[in-house]
Formats: structure tokens, C-alpha cells, sequence
């Protein structure tokens, strides 16, 4: 007998470790320690009356808060993001503000998320909590609940640490008509300020600059500002947040939407000077690097003073500029004055941004 | 000094330099900048549209990946799908298609490609990654090659014995040959790229501008560095001149950065190199030396290519040479596309067809 075998007098049922520092595949199953994980990590920071009554469905007693003349707005949304923690957020606070915008973009004001959670094995419970908590702080900026969770976890290998779904639910006054084919010839082009933090942000945590920045993720929950605006403009047309693919290939995809030509002046597109020259030394172009917190608004044109000055007054608005107008019907353009005069057709990016060589 | 290049100043200099180009052009003339990085500012800027009807840019061959050849991308996607070997590479070369895949659907079907921005990170992932062959894919023209031969020599004193390079670089003086030799040549001036002028110099271009009778300037790539470049070429072609000038001298000088040419022909030598569209150009690309030979991923494994195959609808060779200009392309814009490109002109931001696509599509 090896000597270095463990003695056993009699049959032994060994009782599974309860206080793990890293995810294990047993935390998916649904026994004991899914639960415990339930409760000692999820509910500890997401908590509230309704995700804790803990049925496989949360009711939402929707009757005594939603007005007749409302309809209810859903969207969903995945987040994957390498790394997982950057300058300015952190994929639980991209989690929340991306669905939550999502949902206002229509005007609607969120107020329930769900939240579906993938972890790998092995992925440490300390940084799940350091997510959790940061959702926790962005859900209650954004005054919404999450009222249904689920987590799920994998073999290590098969996922990347953390994958976060979230769905959003919430109303919006019948009055709005703000969709991506609202876009009339006439209407002026509004930017809530500067483009291209977070892609440069995320690239940075990435190892990928090659040298050190102070630019921050502008990841931020837009509804305060969206509902400040709509009380003063409730006539708005279109509302988009220009995330991945960046303002050039959302504005395109609304061009295309409302089948008009959409002409930008370059030199009035914020782009702060540090993203600049990232982007420059890079071989990449702040028009199509992905933004987290910046809010397009397309408005008719008596109303784009007010639209201005009342996003102006919010805390994330500060930077707002007009960047160009809606032109004319056509199959759907963007185009770009440079600052030379000379113009430039604008597209979609298409695929990865690539790095150019020289 | 860097000079913002859209500052209110250096926009109003630029409108008035276009302003002389008008003035003094009297006759048609062909314009070629050899960098793809020179297209790019030029359809950006829009600087096409402000010159005068006579003149006509011809967008050259500098863009390294659109000119690297078909074999070598397939060599690079057998090398990369090698069990164990983690294949570099700058970001644009990910996306050009060889015959059948590209390296991002290596990179889809398990091979382990990643995206660099300097020889010398992927020398670090071979220190990382002993137990691992870390391949770096050695594109660009001169501009590149410095760096690429820092990381062999910074990998020599390692004593690492994992990391190779897949030798693709090209250079600019035996590609202006070709083109000036080629019996359907239009080129009457050419805008030298300013910054393989930084690195090699310009005395390599004179005994070219002299040989064959075209003016040369060394241009850099802000909208006024490219119009001043043009100016001085027309300035030249319209007085009959032609001379090597240097519209660049805040960075480049008549000798070039003798450091770093040390360190080149320290590494590499120039051998015969096919370039896509083109053909084989005599010694117009570099080779590793005998004493540097190891390194050479192409030899270190052993790859077998099969018969190649270009898509016969691409016109890029006759874009790359400057005969025909993407618009002229069957293709152009419907079959062709960056989210589906049949020839490599059309991947990298600085292949000409993707900054026609990109800047040009106005109607």
C-alpha cells in the first residue's frame, strides 16, 4: 500500500467545500452551492424585495405604475469585454448602462433589468463582487431594479471568466415618435460631447497602446439626461448611442433607417486630444472607435437651441455640440465636410478596426 | 514641433498652396505617391478634389499588405495553423484574403494568431511562451524592417530559440523601377514617402530621377505636406526639371537614419521578391543574411503550398501599377467590398480601393 495514500477507516461521503475563492462547476448545479452563492454574493449586492423572493419568474405589479397612454419597451443585450475591469467602468457597469440606454433610446424610462450571468470555472469570486458592487452603483444611478437573475457556469476553458446578459424593461409616453427612421431634411445632428474614450480606454487595459494614458471609459447610464431632454424637447426624432462601430456607422445605419443624406462638419466633432493621438499613433479613426456614454440626438431645427442647452445642463451632457444636419431624401449617405472644404463619403466600418502598418 | 495638421493656419496655408498649383499647371500630369499612407491623408482630406483638372494622382504600391504575395499569405496561414506555434502580426495583414481563408479564419478554425503592434511584443510572447514557436509575419517597407531587425538581434542576445519572422519586406526604389520601365508607364512625377526617406534617405532616388528623366519629391502625409509636395513636382515638370527635392526636412535627411540602415544590413540582404498584382521585382525585398538564416520561419517549417489562385474578377495588379483606377473595376463596390474584399487593395485602410470605397463613394 502506498504510504502516501490516505487512510480510510470505513466509507467516507466527503461534504463539498462551502467557502470557495473561485467559481467550480459546482456552483452551476443548483445544489447547495449555487444557492449559497445566490445569496452570499448575488443577493448581497443586487438585492431587493422582488429578486429575493427568489421564484423562477419575478410578477411586476405593473398596473399600479404604468399610466394608460404608455407602451412597454424591452431590449437585451450581452456584454463581452477583454479585460474585464478598464479606466472609468468595468463590464458589470457597461452590463447595466448598455441595456438601460438601449431601452431610452426610444424615449422610454427603464425601470426593471434582468441579468444572466456565465462564469467560468475557476474565475475568482473576489472580482465578481468588485462587478457586482459596480452594478449595484450603476443600477441605482439609473434608478432601475434587476428583478431576475440567472447564472449559469461553464468548464473552465469553454467561456472567458464573465459573460453578462442583461434584459431591460421599461415604458415610454405614446406621444414619442423617436425611432432611427424619425429623421427628417431639416432636422440638426446633436453629439452629448466627445468620441472615442472608451474604445481607446478598453485598448489601453488591453496592453495595446504601448504606453500609459488618463483617458476614461465614458461608460454612463444616459436616461436622466434623455428625460431631462424629452420634458423640455418632447419633440425629438431620433435618439442613438453611438457604441460599437462608433458616431460614423451609427449615423449611417439612421441615414439609412430614414432614407436620408446626413452631411457632418468634421472640425465640429469632439474628439478630446489624448484620444486624438492615440488614435493617430494607432493607425485608427475616433469616428468609428466604440462610446459607452455619448448620446446622438437628432432634433428639427427650432428646437436644437433648447435640446442643446437643456443636455448641456446635465453632468454628462456638459460637452453637448451640434455636429451637422439632416440634408435631403436619398437611399440613405453620410458625408463629411473636412475642414479644408473638400467632402468625404463616411461607411460602416466593416469587420474588426484594424491597426494600418505605416 | 508638432503642428496640429488641421489647425485654422495650416488649412488656409494648405488652400493657398493649391492656389499656386492652379496657377502655374499649365498641362496634364500624372502624380504618383508611392505610400499608401499618402492615399490615405489625400482621400481623407479630400485633397483630390482641390487640385486642378490636369492633375491626376496615381495611387502606387506602397501599401505592404496589398503587395505581398499570395504564397506568402498561404505560407503564413500553414505556419499559422502549425500545433503549437503562435503566429504575429501587424493588424491589417489579419484581414487579407489568400486564395481560400485569411488569418482571422485561421484564427476562427483554433490556429492561435494575435495582432501586434511591434516585433519586439512578439518577442516578449516567445520569452512568455517557451513552449511555444512565436512566428511574427515581417511586412512593411522600409519603415518596418528597423524594428523587425531589432527584434532579431534583441532575440540573439536572448539565446531565445523560439521565435522566428516569415521574411515579407519590400522596398521602394526597385518598385519606382518597375513601374518606370513598364511599357504602359503614365507616371511623370512621383511623391516619395517621407518617412522610408527618415529611415533610408533620399540619395538612393536620385540616380533613379536622373535615369529616367521623372522629378521626385520626399512628401509627408498632413494635408500641407502633401499639397507642398505636389506643388514642388509640378513646379518641376512644368520647368522641365528633374530632380530628387525634399519637402519633408523636418524629419528626413539626404542620408537617411545611419543607425538603423546599420542595423538593417547587419540582418537582411536584398533578394528577388514577387509582389501581388505585379510579379517578381528584381532585389526588391530583403532576406534574412546567412548569419541571421535560423530565424527564418519559412524554412524552419516545412510547408507545402499547393497550386494558387487569384480571383479573376480582381483588377489589382492593374491598380497597383497605376494603370487603372478602382472605379474602373467591374467589381468595385458590389462584389467588392472591405466587409468582403477579393483582392487585398480593398482589406487595408492604405490599399488604394479601400480609400476610394471609404472617402470616395460621394455619388
Amino acid at each position: 500500500m502506498d504510504v502516501n495514500f490516505p487512510v480510510m477507516e470505513g466509507p467516507v461521503c466527503p461534504i463539498p467545500i462551502s467557502q470557495h475563492q473561485h467559481i467550480v462547476i459546482g456552483h452551476g448545479s443548483g445544489g447547495v452551492l449555487t444557492h449559497d452563492l445566490i445569496r452570499n454574493v448575488f443577493q448581497k449586492h443586487l438585492g431587493n424585495v422582488i429578486l429575493n423572493q427568489g421564484n423562477d419568474a419575478a410578477l411586476l405589479r405593473m398596473w399600479q405604475e404604468i399610466p394608460e397612454e404608455q407602451n412597454l419597451v424591452v431590449s437585451t443585450d450581452a456584454h463581452i469585454v477583454s479585460p474585464l475591469f478598464f479606466a472609468g467602468g468595468d463590464i458589470g457597469r457597461l452590463a447595466i448602462c448598455g441595456t438601460v440606454n438601449d431601452v431610452s433610446m426610444l424615449g422610454a424610462v427603464p425601470k426593471f433589468l434582468t441579468a444572466t450571468f456565465i462564469l467560468e470555472e475557476g474565475f475568482p469570486i473576489s472580482d465578481l463582487e468588485c462587478i457586482l458592487v459596480s452594478m449595484a452603483k450603476a443600477a441605482e444611478e439609473a434608478q432601475v431594479k434587476i428583478v431576475a437573475a440567472d447564472t449559469k457556469v461553464t468548464e473552465k476553458g469553454k467561456s472567458d471568466g464573465i459573460f453578462i446578459s442583461t434584459t431591460g424593461i421599461g415604458w415610454v409616453d405614446r406621444q414619442y415618435q423617436i425611432s432611427g427612421q424619425s429623421a427628417l431634411p431639416g432636422d440638426v445632428v446633436i453629439l452629448s460631447g466627445p468620441i472615442g474614450n472608451h474604445g481607446i480606454a478598453v485598448a489601453e487595459a488591453r496592453g495595446n497602446l504601448g504606453f500609459r494614458s488618463q483617458i476614461q471609459s465614458d461608460v454612463a447610464p444616459l436616461n436622466s439626461m434623455i428625460a431631462a431632454l424629452l420634458g423640455a424637447v418632447p419633440n425629438v426624432h431620433v435618439l442613438r448611442d453611438p457604441t460599437r462601430g462608433g458616431l460614423a456607422t451609427t449615423l449611417v445605419e439612421i441615414a439609412c433607417q430614414s432614407k436620408v443624406t446626413i452631411r457632418l462638419q468634421e472640425e465640429s466633432i469632439p474628439v478630446d486630444r489624448d484620444v486624438r493621438s492615440a488614435c493617430e499613433m494607432l493607425g485608427l479613426d475616433p469616428l468609428f472607435m466604440a462610446n459607452e456614454g455619448k448620446l446622438i440626438v437628432i432634433v428639427p431645427s427650432d428646437n436644437a437651441e433648447l435640446a442643446l442647452e437643456t443636455l448641456r445642463k446635465h453632468p454628462y451632457g456638459q460637452k453637448a455640440v451640434p455636429i451637422g444636419f439632416v440634408e435631403s431624401v436619398s437611399d440613405g449617405q453620410l458625408l463629411l465636410k473636412t475642414p479644408l472644404g473638400t467632402t468625404r463619403h463616411l461607411d460602416m466600418l466593416a469587420g474588426e478596426m484594424l491597426p494600418r502598418i505605416c | 514641433m508638432t503642428v496640429n495638421k488641421t489647425s485654422p493656419e495650416s488649412i488656409r496655408q494648405t488652400k493657398a498652396v493649391m492656389e499656386e498649383i492652379r496657377r502655374i499647371t499649365t498641362r496634364p500630369w500624372n502624380i504618383m505617391e508611392i505610400c499608401g499612407g499618402q492615399t490615405h491623408s489625400i482621400m481623407e482630406y479630400g485633397l483630390d478634389q482641390l487640385l486642378p483638372e490636369e492633375i491626376n494622382l496615381i495611387h502606387g504600391p506602397g501599401c505592404p499588405v496589398c503587395v505581398t504575395s499570395l504564397e506568402l499569405i498561404e505560407r503564413a496561414l500553414q505556419i499559422a495553423a502549425v500545433p503549437g506555434v503562435i503566429f504575429t502580426s501587424f493588424g491589417d495583414m489579419l484581414r487579407v484574403p489568400g486564395s481560400s481563408s485569411d488569418l482571422f479564419g485561421a484564427r476562427a478554425r483554433g490556429a492561435d494568431v494575435r495582432l501586434v503592434y511591434s516585433p519586439l511584443d512578439a518577442v516578449k510572447l516567445a520569452q512568455e511562451n517557451p513552449d511555444k514557436q512565436v512566428v511574427f509575419f515581417a511586412v512593411g517597407f522600409e519603415t518596418t524592417v528597423p524594428a523587425i531587425a531589432a527584434s532579431l538581434l534583441h532575440t540573439e542576445k536572448l539565446g531565445l530559440k523560439n521565435f522566428s519572422i516569415l521574411p515579407a519586406n519590400v522596398l521602394v526604389p526597385p518598385a519606382m523601377h518597375a513601374i518606370l520601365q513598364s511599357p504602359d508607364n503614365r507616371v511623370n512625377a512621383f511623391l516619395a514617402a517621407g518617412h522610408v526617406c527618415a529611415i533610408m534617405g533620399y540619395w538612393q532616388y536620385e540616380p533613379i530621377a536622373e535615369k529616367y528623366q521623372t522629378p521626385m519629391v520626399v512628401t509627408g502625409f498632413d494635408p500641407l505636406d502633401l499639397a507642398i509636395g505636389i506643388l514642388m513636382n509640378i513646379r518641376q515638370l512644368e520647368e522641365g526639371r528633374y530632380e530628387v527635392e525634399n519637402a519633408y526636412p523636418r524629419y528626413v535627411t539626404r542620408a537617411g537614419n545611419l543607425t538603423a540602415q546599420g542595423m538593417i544590413n547587419q540582418v537582411f540582404k536584398p533578394v528577388d521578391r514577387q509582389w501581388r498584382g505585379i510579379g517578381t521585382i528584381p532585389l526588391s525585398g530583403l532576406g534574412l543574411k546567412e548569419a541571421y538564416s535560423h530565424f527564418d520561419a519559412g524554412t524552419r517549417f516545412d510547408i507545402q503550398l499547393a497550386q494558387l489562385q487569384e480571383s479573376p474578377l480582381c483588377i489589382a495588379g492593374s491598380v497597383l501599377r497605376g494603370v487603372a483606377k478602382p472605379i474602373n473595376c467591374y467589381a468595385f463596390g458590389t462584389l467588392c467590398t472591405p466587409s468582403n474584399p477579393l483582392g487585398a487593395p480593398m482589406v487595408s485602410a492604405e490599399g488604394a480601393c479601400s480609400a476610394y470605397y471609404r472617402y470616395h463613394k460621394v455619388n
